[in-house]
């Protein structure tokens, strides 16, 4: 039922998604959250990381124990990262993973740039980790808990929030569950 | 007068910051059991399927159950019999947070200042409320509070004689605004009353109720029923994809208040509910 994807998605990868689909991601993801977003937008012509086709996550992970690559690593509230999303998206980026549901600008960029958000489960940061096989810092590392790690992940479960004709599954979601 | 060594707060703070950080309640872990039995959506009951593994992987592997491991907001009731000696007791508050959070591998959200965001680099300071009450005991309350949940909070300035049902309005508002954000399946805290500052503590100080016990007072005690019910119904679910379990559980403190004021706070708090308390 979940469909295994590797990264960085193709645009045929990308184009076969609907909303609600599980998948199960492997390769390379690049953590971003507020901090970085500013500092990418202002190093956005050079920036220290390859964006053109990645995959971004909002998360800022617990420092790792030793013998371990990583914390726990859950999502954080994609929704603070709106503004500075039209840029990236422009600069190539091909999907994102967060929590939560997206402004409705944001949802219209990533309709045109024919991007795909996922969600990854609020609060499973330990269930999340167990993913993460390897974890280095890639940028900003004065930013501590908010650099840019790139993480190496394997079988990574997000489900889609918005595919590329614009569905929503939170929208969707509470439609179809709400009682009056 | 009975003394208490402020090196005794120092270390009990730095454990109770560890312990709500990697044991999730017993008694939050009976309600995502619950919700999973009630929980109609297919989506909602694999959330909290992963919710109740992850809480099992924190524990037996160690490791947060949250990558938010949160501000530490810190209750301290001193008796008033007690005297603290050794050093001061924000002091031994801050020094326990800042080695809990060392010490447990926890993560360091907190900046110096609202503007520059400098990270303070051990997760101090703390957001310390002391109370001075009857006895000989030190009551410790830690709450990792996570700014997902924090910032869905929402407070008015009602007018006296506001009905329930506006309230009521006013605190479903405020969870449909959060959706997915504070990660459902939420614990509702409302303060009505009080002064603005006080109606936010209330609010607070209801989040830190036992889960499924309800105000004493039969009025309130039925005005969280009914909003739990309300919220269920706004169909938002666990992870905010949709379903019938929205809320675990809506607590409501009240307080005297003005005679021409009725503020009301809403404070979210998320499903893994860490608290942990200590007497000394």
């Amino acid at each position: 039922m979940e469909k295994k994807m590797t990264l960085p998605l193709t645009d045929k990868d990308i184009m076969s998604l609907k909303s609600g689909d599980k998948v199960l991601l492997t390769g390379v993801l690049y953590t971003a959250r507020d901090a970085a977003h500013k500092r990418l937008t202002v190093d956005i012509k050079k920036p220290p990381i390859p964006l053109k086709g990645q995959t971004l996550y909002y998360c800022g992970p617990t420092p790792a124990m030793p013998g371990r690559p990583i914390g726990s690593a859950g999502p954080t509230t994609s929704s603070r990262m709106d503004t500075f999303t039209g840029q990236l998206l422009k600069a190539g980026i091909k999907a994102m993973i967060g929590k939560g549901q997206r402004s409705k600008e944001t949802r219209e960029l990533m309709k045109k740039h024919k991007v795909v958000y996922f969600a990854a489960t609020g609060g499973a940061g330990a269930l999340l980790a167990k993913h993460i096989k390897s974890a280095k810092i890639a940028a900003y590392p004065d930013l501590g808990p908010e650099a840019i790690y790139e993480l190496k992940v394997v079988d990574f479960p997000v489900i889609v929030a918005n595919d590329v004709k614009g569905h929503d599954i939170f929208e969707e979601g509470v439609k179809k569950f709400k009682r009056k | 007068m009975r003394e208490i060594e402020a090196k005794k707060i120092k270390e009990t703070i730095k454990e109770l910051a560890i312990k709500a950080n990697y044991e999730l309640s017993e008694d939050v872990l009976s309600l995502l059991n619950e919700a999973l039995k009630k929980e109609r959506s297919e989506n909602g009951r694999e959330i909290l399927r992963q919710l109740i593994k992850n809480a099992d992987i924190a524990r037996k592997e160690r490791y947060p159950i949250c990558q938010d491991t949160g501000l530490a907001v810190v209750f301290v009731e001193v008796g008033q019999d007690v005297r603290i000696v050794g050093g001061s007791l924000a002091a031994a508050v801050n020094e326990g947070v800042s080695r809990g959070y060392q010490e447990g591998f926890l993560r360091k959200s907190v900046v110096g200042d609202p503007f520059v965001r400098n990270n303070t680099n051990d997760n101090t300071p703390a957001m310390l409320h002391t109370q001075i009450v009857p006895g000989d005991k030190v009551r410790i309350t830690l709450m990792a509070k996570g700014g997902g949940c924090e910032n869905s909070s929402s407070y008015r300035m009602f007018k006296p004689g506001t009905s329930k049902e506006e309230i009521e309005t006013f605190v479903l508002d405020t969870v449909k605004a959060a959706g997915a954000n504070p990660c459902p399946p939420v614990i509702v805290g409302i303060g009505i009353g009080g002064n603005q500052e006080t109606s936010a503590l209330l609010a607070k100080k209801a989040l830190l109720r036992e889960v499924s016990r309800q105000n004493s007072s039969k009025d309130i005690s039925a005005m969280e029923k009914e909003l739990l019910k309300k919220i269920n119904d706004l169909g938002i679910g666990p992870g905010g994809l949709g379903g019938s379990v929205t809320a675990l559980s809506v607590h409501i403190e009240t307080a005297p208040c003005h005679i021409a004021s009725m503020p009301v706070t809403v404070n979210l708090e998320c499903h893994a509910h860490r608290v942990k308390c200590e007497v000394i």
